[in-house]
């Protein structure tokens, strides 16, 4: 079959690109060999937009065991135990049908982490959905967050953290980002990179089948009218068969028959064995008759290009199939030797007897394309006022106003939904400013965080980058836990315009600020772009994911007031900050003005202190101050601890709503018992750490210096309302 | 003390139970399914999870493995069982307990930390709840909404068969305090002859202070008096 200019179209590859292919495999393609250009060259394979920047985060430090660039990154937890994780997006599945897009979403990146031979103990995700009142967003939240449970309960990985947000920038492109996290030994990582020639490829797991073929592709690009045609390019999951799966492959990797594995995410088949040779320097042969199809006569095209979940290839020691074999079928998986590694460094197909396909790997991965885009600076917003007159209104009435607003509304609706303490580890549940888990027969704990801030990124994606991983790092604090490093999704509209090219490259700059300062490495990550229906942009949505440790449990911290009568202290500078806050956003419907500035001084500064604190063991709560400012962290500690506060507004230049809505960062609210008062203020003081005495816990209610007095049951109900409502129960 | 754990394709709390499990010092074995002996157990567990991925029905695939013969003849001998959560479903399926497990009432997963009151203290899981009878433990399940008729639901109360009622912090059992939709309130019944027990809360989660509760504990400590 001729390859027309349509059919090169219709794979997402541009007429240079195609050139370039010719002149890198020195003749025209087949159709079998477009699609696998096609599944590689694309944007969410290849990185090609992106590359140039990703390079310029840090990526090392001495705790740093691999960075990205494998299946996940790892970082050294001491005691020869190694922590994997990394985070990915599923977005554009997640929006054509919510529950398999996100289901298989968790699928793919817990199967990221047992490769590298960890067990999965623990999963995160961060949710993005439109407008409340969008006509799809209640059946997208609802469908998305089942998908994600129905995964993760199924595999028995406790679900400990997340965020879910509105913002009507997702009316037409959801964002799903699951987190997943594993523990194994330092000795036993397993990578994808292949090694020695004849040695036996093998593919395990579910059967192939016609299921998101092209799904790469169509992540790849934007949305149109034609969003429902799409539908069968969504994977369907089956966490079951991935049970078993984990169960096997832990089982082989107990001794050294493995030479290198690597999951068939994105792009399939094609992907997996094109990353796994390649890394090795080798050729690969694939004999596809030996692939275990679903479907009867499966063409050489479809299977390399199927996305069907829950599938491995391995590179076993020759002479180890027997013993491996025996572990995939007493878990009723299928196990196949479907080629073998060779020295020509070109993939090759076979298909009854005859070459369909003979590639060299360097034209699939290392002679990709990098693009390096056009994008425009984001200039800094002119100098705005704020908003007259707010001062009059009733600060109580505000405070309900945020508390019952999708975005600070507590999530339980939606964490209930998901199981928390599988496993019997989970110290922390989600809804903390970190979960925690135990590691696993220990007395050490791992926290873990995931957060955005989309809407600082788009008034200003420097700051905005920057303070997201301050928030992650903020959050790690809080319970107690040293931070250790991040993995990022950075979600993006269409690269190709320069205002979102720009938007990319800004939050990456403030990013690997932000990271470089703190001594805080991106070890995994993943990029998704062309989030965008009908040229609508969603917000510039960096999404990181941060891992602390916890060297003694006795010593971890939640944000859960403890006792009547101890003093509240705010520490870090309050200046006022209400541009971009909640406050400006959801009481004033006010959208303009930058973000608070970060000062990484004062975070590394103010949380190595807390770090101290909690270490002496002279705090009794934590919390982070983030949106909605200190009254909305005040409220979420008494509601949680069942404890009331009274509150006097330090007398200074600043009015009653910047103080307590202002949203300055690097900030946290801690309580201190009276007689731990002067060992806090001279540690404190020996730190120049700013800090302000704010008032003291007491009884049932919340009472702010006669402005604002409410009871503790009636904020827990206002706080837990808007879900109830929205779903009708 | 020995007990067995069943290890069915898609159990996930085999490794919690048998954790728990040993912190009492009980002697256990990992059992997979297809064995066609039990291994001398004065107790044999199935753990929560989802056997078979819940396809077709919860507990139904699992109910109709090798060991289950096994297990059925155990218990005919006055061996203990204790089904927890799949666990329990797969007890139902296999006839060894009455009455059946619907999908909840809210049709969501559910996962929290709820009260029970603990009906029956006179059996060989409860016996040391004698002094902490309203017990704070996570349930984590999608079918765990117990249907009975009006005649089973007379006859469990009747031969004090139920163990465990969902209830508030008081004790006090209303709708209010029922998660589920289950009849009656009810999160866990026993056998007429008391040596099995199936209910859908996990007692194996909440066995250390540090993850913010021990009311499990009880339930095998008490095992250790038989």
């Amino acid at each position: 079959m001729k390859i027309s200019e349509k059919i090169i179209e219709k794979h997402g590859i541009t007429k240079s690109e195609y050139k370039r292919i010719i002149t890198l495999v020195g003749r025209e393609l087949n159709l079998l060999e477009l699609g696998i250009f096609s599944a590689m060259w694309n944007e969410h394979c290849s990185y090609k937009s992106s590359k140039k920047y990703l390079k310029t985060l840090p990526t090392k430090n001495n705790k740093v065991i691999q960075g990205p660039g494998e299946n996940a990154g790892v970082v050294d937890i001491e005691d020869n135990d190694a922590l994997v994780f990394k985070i990915e997006s599923h977005n554009h599945p997640s929006f054509i049908e919510p529950y398999q897009g996100a289901a298989t979403g968790v699928g793919g990146i817990l199967r990221d982490i047992f490769t590298m031979g960890a067990r999965p103990i623990a999963l995160l995700n961060s949710i993005h959905f439109g407008d409340p009142n969008h006509p799809k967003t209640k059946n997208l939240l609802s469908g998305v967050v089942s998908g994600i449970g129905g995964y993760g309960n199924c595999m028995g990985i406790p679900t400990i953290g997340g965020e879910v947000k509105f913002n009507s920038s997702y009316n037409e492109n959801i964002l799903v980002n699951a987190m997943a996290v594993g523990l194994t030994k330092k000795n036993k990582i397993f990578y994808s990179k292949a090694n020695g020639v004849n040695q036996p490829v093998i593919y395990v797991g579910s059967k192939t089948g016609r299921d998101g073929i092209h799904g790469a592709s169509m992540a790849s690009a934007e949305f149109d009218d034609n969003v429902d045609n799409k539908k069968p390019t969504v994977q369907v999951g089956d966490p079951f068969a991935e049970k078993l799966l984990l169960e096997a492959c832990l089982e082989l990797m107990k001794d050294d028959s493995i030479i290198s594995i690597q999951d068939m995410g994105a792009a399939g088949l094609t992907s997996s064995s094109v990353e796994m040779a390649s890394k090795g320097n080798l050729g690969i042969e694939i004999n596809l008759d030996k692939i275990p199809c679903r479907e009867k006569k499966m063409t050489p095209y479809e299977m390399m290009l199927s996305e069907s979940q829950e599938r491995m290839l391995l590179i076993l020691k020759s002479g180890k199939e027997d013993d491996a074999k025996k572990i995939f079928s007493k878990w009723g998986l299928d196990f196949s030797i479907i080629g073998k590694t060779t020295n020509t460094n070109h993939l090759v197909l076979n298909f009854k007897n005859i070459e369909v396909a003979n590639l060299p790997l360097s034209s699939l991965s290392k002679d990709a394309p990098v693009y390096d885009r056009k994008w425009k600076k984001k200039l800094p917003s002119k100098k705005i006022d704020a908003p007259k007159n707010f001062q009059t209104k009733d600060i109580s009435e505000c405070l309900v106003k945020i508390l019952s607003s999708p975005n600070n509304a507590e999530k339980s609706w939606v964490w209930e939904q998901y199981d928390s303490t599988v496993m019997g580890d989970t110290i922390q549940k989600p809804g903390g400013d970190s979960g925690v888990v135990r590691v696993h027969g220990k007395n050490k704990g791992i926290a873990l965080t995931i957060d955005s801030s989309a809407h600082y990124c788009l008034a200003d994606p420097i700051i905005g980058g920057k303070q997201v991983v301050c928030e992650t790092w903020r959050n790690l604090v809080a319970v107690g836990s040293k931070p250790i490093a991040i993995t990022n999704c950075l979600n993006f509209g269409n690269p190709e315009k320069e205002e979102i090219m720009g938007q990319f490259v800004e939050t990456i700059d403030g990013i690997s600020q932000a990271c470089s300062y703190l001594d805080f490495p991106v070890v995994s990550g993943n990029v998704s772009f062309y989030n965008e229906t009908k040229k609508n942009s969603i917000y510039p949505t960096p999404t990181i994911g941060g891992v602390g440790l916890i060297k003694n449990l006795n010593y971890t911290m939640n944000k859960n007031l403890k006792e009547i009568d101890s003093n509240i202290l705010i520490i870090g500078k309050t200046s006022g900050h209400l541009f971009q806050s909640e406050f400006f956003r959801e009481v004033l419907n006010f959208k303009e003005g930058s973000p608070p500035a970060v000062n990484l001084f004062n975070e590394k500064n103010n949380g190595l202190s807390i770090l101290n604190l909690i270490s002496k063991n002279l705090v009794n709560s934590v919390h982070d101050i983030s949106s909605g400012g200190i009254l909305v962290a005040l409220v979420e500690m008494c509601i949680s601890g069942k404890i009331g506060a009274k509150v006097k507004i330090p007398k200074r230049d600043i009015n009653h709503f910047e103080f307590l809505f202002g949203e300055d960062q690097s900030r946290y609210i801690i309580e201190v018992n009276e007689k731990n008062m002067k060992e806090v203020d001279k540690l404190l003081k020996e730190n120049s750490v700013y800090y302000e005495k704010i008032g003291k816990t007491q009884k049932d209610s919340l009472d702010i210096d006669n402005i604002c007095k409410m009871k503790l049951n009636s904020l827990g109900e206002i706080i837990n309302k808007w879900f109830k409502s929205y779903y009708k129960e | 003390m020995k007990s067995s754990v069943i290890v069915f394709p898609g159990s996930n709390c085999d490794r919690d139970v048998a954790v728990a499990l040993q912190k009492f010092k009980i002697e256990n074995k990992m059992v997979w399914h297809e064995e066609t002996t039990l291994p001398k157990s004065d107790i044999v567990v199935l753990p929560g999870g989802f056997s078979y991925g819940d396809y077709l029905r919860t507990g139904c695939i699992a109910s109709k493995s090798k060991i289950v013969s096994e297990i059925i003849k155990h218990a005919n001998k006055g061996g203990l069982i204790l089904g927890i959560c799949n666990g329990f479903q797969i007890l139902i399926e296999s006839g060894l307990l009455p009455g059946s497990l619907l999908r909840n009432k809210k049709l969501r997963f559910l996962s929290k930390n709820v009260f029970l009151k603990v009906v029956n203290i006179k059996n060989s899981f409860c016996s040391d709840f004698k002094n902490k009878d309203i017990i704070e433990l996570p349930i984590a399940h999608n079918e765990g909404n117990y249907f009975a008729s009006n005649d089973l639901i007379k006859k469990l109360e009747d031969n004090n068969s139920i163990a465990f009622k969902y209830s508030d912090k008081d004790g006090n059992i209303s709708i209010e305090s029922n998660p589920n939709g289950s009849s009656n309130n009810i999160a866990g019944i026993l056998n007429e002859k008391k040596n099995i027990l199936g209910m859908m809360p996990h007692p194996e989660r909440l066995i250390d202070p540090i993850l913010s509760g021990e009311d499990g504990s009880m339930l095998f400590s008490s095992l250790l008096k038989n």
